[in-house]
């Protein structure tokens, strides 16, 4: 039993870090409507960018930090500027492959950078683990967690009441009414691969911390879908929901199903749950059901 | 002056006319060049190097053609074409190596066990429109790289690999470059060849009208789940077939040939080369297979040396700057550009 409750717990709050990867991709379909293949990429180069101006340049974290989701928010809205403005009016497919080809770029060139050995990110919390009942939880793992859910209540705030948040809302809802009433859509666009951006140095500062700064944190990017598949392309509050799924049945399965189907199951599971969750409920738990279905 | 003029416009009168393989004379005859030049000229006159280049070229164009079936005739998306390349490949490798059928058997078993199993992950997704299938796609592909990998009762030990017992008729010995080069353009014949002729079909313009506009095709009595799962399963079995010829080239198979990297580079050469256009899947197929080698052979040669692990990352980024600039300066593709350079000549000298 107590095996279970660590598990559970330590899967809740790990799904709390993934909840924060898939926050960049929400943030980028509600307001540009584009599935973006390249969040993964983006919080590598996040990572990288933290690590290299904690170590090498030798900022304190304060400073670090901010100056990583600035660098990373002007990152976000120039791939918006240089590759997707450009694309505006294509098909679905030009903009898959557009955010699958950036993130080519990004993987080619952050390793031309930084090489391709493994960094690390100074930490400003001291590395144990909280103990309470028998269940322990990495102390990084638990303030980051607490950052996301701040993160996540300030996003709710910021879709449900500002004008901007608002403004993003109605242009992913539909374009052209949007554009028609008085919305600057490319305003709007930028500023949602901005934010996007500037999540993904978050993201990477954390899961840096977690893991260590290596290109090969890119594998992230996979478990985005399975996170988003089930809380709703563009639902904030899905992506909490669904990534604290997904960190739970990741969890759980590498507590208990690994020995029986093969190490690694753990990585797939969320996979295999995301194409149970399209074949019964495909807009997710807290998606909008309009899915034309043909 | 006739003799080098070309058609000056397509006015068809007949449906016949229109669904015609050869719509002028003169296509009879480049049709035929071709087939000389890849089936005689190459093989007798082509250095062992550039054979195992156009081979390459062969098996990624064999590919590539059966992914633009689904993307560019069907409008759908995949991202998994590499995993059902891996069905194929395996399960004809697994078939002559373990149960000792002849490549005859073994080779249309691994295509259809390729279709069908893609038809697990089209069925979850093809109910609801948009980007579900490139997701579930995305998902069907880390699953197999897993069951590869981790699965050893059927791959039979470290990193899957399974050897491939070469075929062997005539000068189709696939143990020489010549033999592997013939195996590969055969197929790559046949297989275009069946798609051209799908197109001219009624399952191809049903399909071609589900990409355009689903619900007048569901109106014009077109199921669009059926054409799009018809799509999805036969671009699947020319990607399982791609994957065999694979095997047969490398003379084995091994989980590391089809991850997802493959997959994307699938739809690279389809964007790069156009999409709904077969020349344009051998074209783009040509661009992305030789893009590493012109990088590795040429580059040195003017003077631009650095080193094995650069390499790696610049063409991982050149990739990505291709596929870009392609999307933004040239959607048509290569075939496009083709196209274009064409025109211009036919309507020389006027431009339009």
């Amino acid at each position: 039993m107590s095996e279970f409750m660590q598990l559970t717990v330590s899967g809740v709050f790990t799904g709390m870090l993934y909840a924060l990867l898939a926050l960049g991709f929400v943030v980028v379909v509600k307001g540009s409507g584009v599935i973006n293949f390249s969040q993964g990429e983006v919080v590598v180069l996040g990572a990288f960018v933290v690590s290299w101006l904690l170590t090498d340049v030798g900022m304190p974290f304060w400073l670090g930090v901010p100056t990583t989701v600035a660098v990373m928010m002007l990152v976000g809205a120039a791939i918006e500027r240089f590759a997707l403005r450009p694309l505006q009016n294509e098909s679905m497919l030009a903009l898959v492959m557009a955010t699958i080809a950036l993130g080519s770029i990004i993987r080619g060139l952050v390793p031309m950078i930084w090489g391709d050995g493994l960094r690390s990110i100074p930490s400003v919390i001291d590395q144990r683990r909280y103990e309470w009942f028998g269940i322990s939880i990495p102390t990084i793992t638990f303030w980051s967690a607490i950052m996301v859910l701040v993160l996540l209540g300030a996003f709710g705030f910021f879709f449900s009441r500002s004008r901007l948040g608002l403004a993003m809302q109605a242009v992913s809802d539909d374009r052209v009414a949007a554009q028609s009433l008085g919305i600057n859509i490319r305003l709007v666009n930028a500023v949602s691969w901005a934010m996007a951006g500037g999540i993904a140095a978050l993201a990477g500062y954390v899961w840096g911390s977690l893991l260590g700064v290596d290109s090969r944190l890119v594998v992230l990017g996979a478990l985005i879908f399975p996170v988003v598949i089930l809380g709703g392309l563009e639902s904030i509050v899905g992506a909490v929901i669904g990534g604290i799924a997904v960190g739970l049945v990741e969890s759980l399965s590498a507590g208990y199903l690994n020995d029986d189907l093969g190490a690694g199951f753990s990585t797939v599971a969320p996979l295999i749950m995301l194409l149970l969750v399209l074949f019964v409920r495909p807009y997710g738990l807290f998606g909008r059901p309009e899915i034309e279905r043909v | 002056m006739a003799l080098i003029a070309m058609e000056t416009g397509r006015f068809h009168e007949k449906y016949a006319e229109e669904i015609a393989v050869y719509g002028t004379p003169y296509r009879r005859i480049w049709i035929l060049a071709v087939l000389a030049v890849t089936f005689v000229v190459v093989p007798l006159v082509a250095s062992p190097y550039w054979l195992v280049v156009l081979t390459l070229v062969g098996i990624a164009a064999v590919g590539a053609t059966g992914l633009n079936v689904l993307v560019g005739y069907a409008g759908q998306i995949s991202l998994g074409h590499a995993a059902f390349a891996a069905v194929g490949a395996y399960t004809s490798g697994l078939l002559v190596s373990r149960a000792e059928a002849p490549f005859w058997v073994a080779i249309p078993t691994a295509m259809v066990a390729a279709g069908v199993f893609s038809l697990i992950f089209g069925l979850a997704s093809l109910r609801v429109k948009g980007l579900y299938l490139a997701i579930a796609t995305l998902a069907a592909q880390y699953i197999v790289q897993w069951i590869l990998s981790s699965w050893t009762w059927i791959t039979g030990g470290f990193q899957g690999i399974v050897f491939f017992e070469p075929i062997q008729i005539g000068p189709l010995d696939t143990t020489t470059p010549t033999g592997r080069y013939l195996l590969v353009f055969i197929a790559l014949a046949l297989v275009v060849m069946f798609v051209e002729n799908l197109m001219r079909s009624r399952s191809g313009r049903a399909m071609i009208a589900v990409r355009d506009q689903d619900i007048a095709a569901a109106g014009s009595a077109v199921s669009p789940l059926r054409y799009k799962l018809l799509a999805f399963f036969i671009s699947s079995a020319i990607a399982g077939l791609s994957g065999v010829l694979y095997g047969y080239n490398a003379g084995l198979v091994s989980t590391e040939a089809f991850t997802l990297a493959l997959s994307v580079q699938y739809l690279a050469m389809i964007l790069v080369g156009g999409l709904g256009s077969i020349p344009g899947s051998i074209l783009g197929a040509a661009f992305i297979t030789m893009l590493p080698i012109f990088l590795r052979d040429l580059l040195p040669a003017v003077g631009f040396e650095f080193s094995a692990s650069v390499e790696v990352h610049l063409l991982t980024m050149l990739f990505g700057v291709a596929i870009l600039l392609f999307l933004i300066l040239e959607p048509r593709g290569l075939y496009g550009l083709f196209r274009n350079i064409k025109d211009y000549f036919r309507m020389w000298p006027f431009s339009y």
